[in-house]
């Protein structure tokens, strides 16, 4: 009896470890600010604060930035890094702005905002989005992988690159006359009449995104490569060929971003997110993930995404300067890193 | 013994330049089916890089290689795995992030059957198991095959090493320095993780230069000198004594079987 019971508590520990070890669950502490600031706005503002609308608000606030994070996880896993990602979400809105815009009517009846051909126009505009930032994605990949170039070079390098042709296609002013029916019917849509749409894709893509790195090969060869690229490629892994995949993924989701900034604002802008790329690496980080690759879990960048979200709302519901948000994320961040070193320390002591 | 004319291996005149630098000279060398190899030499003698050469890693400047008396050309370590020619590199080749099993099983994972497998779905039980049954019949003993490498001993680390080119290998296993970090009874364990693996008719050419691991396992001795092989040693018959003269080139191949 006592024997059994002891069997099945040894079995639950090692369950709940495998499980800990299957999410590689190395972000706890992180997940913990996040409880930790959510309960600090909740006991400050109450209500005002700890609201599901508050928190649909938060969700679709950092949706975009989410996704961002999810594609530079499997980067920096890979022991790499992509700067070039906010600048292709702006590209890939301009274009596909720019596109819907065109097949949505004549010149002169989008002028008059008339936009008869705007069920073509919106599905290949938000198309053409999405495979701008898969095309600068394949570009990042190819370039690193052929010429044998740093990712941060390259990156660095399409990042101005991909603003610069932006800013070229918009006249460096916003895109106007973009049909507003995407906002309305697309962008503001509500499942369940209360979870926005894109929120929901954006959950959608991040269960994906975890299933595919925890549990499949994709997963596996990108902590592998991250991990010995060397020992990847002496064991038949073809290194070149998933690296550009894995840059495709993060130039696809910077494309959805763009598409999804369409649908939220009815236009896009060259002078927007220009600093999402360095938010969402130092999201990834925050949530976990090593910068020296070989280590990193989805969920962490998620809720490394939540924290400043959560926090710069609660700050404004509170009447506090969100500028504070800047500087406790920045000194999270550190700590982060530090938390990381330790552990890869006390890990190669053992 | 019929397959005694046959070498499962063999380097013919092998030839490998680095820059000005000439590693391998002319090199010839043969593995038997079911012996055990020693390619010994001092640092610097060009025994990784024939290594290298044979399994791929590298391409010869001049010379052939030959597989079961056909010659074959490998472009990548890929082409030599897919014949059956396994190797423990000196640098290990381990992700040290990655655990035992998937360390065993990088770059042929299993996957799950049907449209999970498809999807690219891996059957983490599956290699679990398999991983746990090849350590174990091997004894080769690890606190937990799901933990990262980076936290096993450098024994452990080498055992899950020498576990994988076992486990794949179906015609030759080489092993580059496999108990060059190691401490008595993990090198132990090691040797006899080679002895195991000549049992099951496998031969294994085995690198060292640690005279007594060599004189232990090996059934013959190639001794390579400044990109050369001076000469080939019995064990039974040479001493200890005779290869390390060989090797630092204090004594000509007088003693010991010359090479023609
Ligand atoms: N990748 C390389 N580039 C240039 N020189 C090399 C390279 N690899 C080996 N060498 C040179 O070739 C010779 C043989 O080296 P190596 O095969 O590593 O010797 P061993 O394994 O016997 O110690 C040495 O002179 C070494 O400096
Ligand atoms: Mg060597």
């Amino acid at each position: 009896m006592a024997d059994a019971r002891t069997a099945s508590a040894q079995a639950e520990g090692r369950t709940r470890r495998e499980l800990m070890r299957r999410l590689n669950f190395q972000s706890g502490w992180v997940f913990l600010v996040l409880l930790l600031l959510i309960a600090v706005f909740t006991v400050r503002e109450g209500g005002k604060f700890f609201d599901p609308v508050n928190f649909r608000n938060i969700a679709l606030d950092a949706s975009q930035l989410t996704l961002l994070a999810v594609g530079a996880t499997f980067v920096i896993i890979t022991a790499g890094i992509d700067l070039s990602v906010s600048s292709v979400l702006v590209f890939s809105a301009v274009v596909g702005a720019k596109v819907m815009v065109r097949l949505s009517g004549s010149p002169e009846e989008v002028r008059n905002y008339q936009f008869p051909n705007q069920d073509i126009g919106i599905p290949v505009g938000l198309a053409v989005a999405v495979l701008c930032g898969l095309g600068w994605g394949l570009v990042n990949g190819l370039i690193i992988t052929k010429l044998r170039l740093p990712p941060f070079i390259v990156t660095l390098g399409t990042l101005g690159m991909a603003l610069g042709a932006a800013s070229i296609i918009s006249r460096g002013a916003s895109v106007p006359y973009v049909p507003y029916d995407v906002q309305t019917k697309i962008g503001a849509r509500r499942i369940f009449d209360f979870m926005p749409v894109l929120v929901v894709v954006t959950a959608v893509i991040v269960v994906i995104a975890i299933i595919a790195l925890h549990f499949t090969r994709f997963g596996r060869y990108t902590f592998a490569i991250g991990s010995n690229a060397a020992a990847a490629r002496r064991a038949g892994i073809d290194v070149d060929r998933h690296l550009l995949k894995v840059y495709a993924v993060s130039g696809l989701l910077a494309g959805i971003a763009g598409a999804m900034d369409i649908a939220r604002f009815a236009t896009a802008s060259v002078s927007t997110h220009s600093t999402d790329n360095l938010n969402a690496i130092s999201a990834v980080v925050i949530g976990g993930t090593s910068l020296f690759g070989g280590t990193g879990t989805v969920i962490g960048s998620v809720i490394g995404t939540f924290i400043p979200a959560v926090l710069r709302n609660g700050l404004v519901i509170g009447g506090i300067q969100p500028f504070w948000q800047q500087v406790v994320i920045g000194a999270i961040l550190i700590v982060a890193v530090y938390v990381d070193q330790r552990r890869r320390a006390a890990e190669e002591r053992m | 013994m019929a397959n005694r004319d046959q070498p499962v291996l063999e380097a013919r005149d092998i030839e490998k330049w680095f820059g000005p630098v000439q590693a391998l000279k002319r090199v010839n060398m043969s593995v038997y089916p079911a012996e055990i190899v020693a390619l010994i030499g001092d640092n610097g003698a060009g025994k990784s890089t024939l290594i290298n050469v044979l399994t791929g890693v590298l391409q010869p400047d001049g010379g052939q290689i030959f597989f079961q008396g056909q010659p074959v050309h490998f472009t990548t370590p890929h082409d030599a795995r897919a014949i059956g020619i396994e190797t423990v590199y000196q640098d290990l080749a381990i992700a040290p992030h990655l655990d035992a099993v998937a360390n065993i099983y990088l770059g042929r994972e299993l996957l799950r059957p049907g449209l999970l497998g498809k999807l690219g779905f891996l059957d983490r039980k599956r290699m679990k198991e398999e991983t746990a049954q090849q350590l174990s019949r091997l004894r080769v003993r690890i606190p937990d095959p799901e933990r990262r490498m980076s936290t096993l001993s450098g024994g452990q680390r080498q055992g899950v090493a020498v576990a994988r080119a076992v486990m794949w290998a179906s015609k030759v296993v080489i092993m580059d320095e496999p108990t060059a970090a190691l401490g008595v009874a993990q090198a132990g364990m090691v040797l006899d993780l080679i002895r195991q693996v000549r049992a099951q008719g496998i031969p294994v050419v085995f690198i060292s230069h640690n005279m007594p691991h060599v004189f232990e396992v090996a059934d013959r001795i190639v001794v390579l000198r400044l990109g050369e092989v001076v000469a080939e040693l019995d064990p039974q018959r040479d001493s200890i004594d005779d290869a390390v003269a060989l090797m630092t080139g204090s004594a000509k191949a007088g003693a010991a079987t010359e090479v023609a």
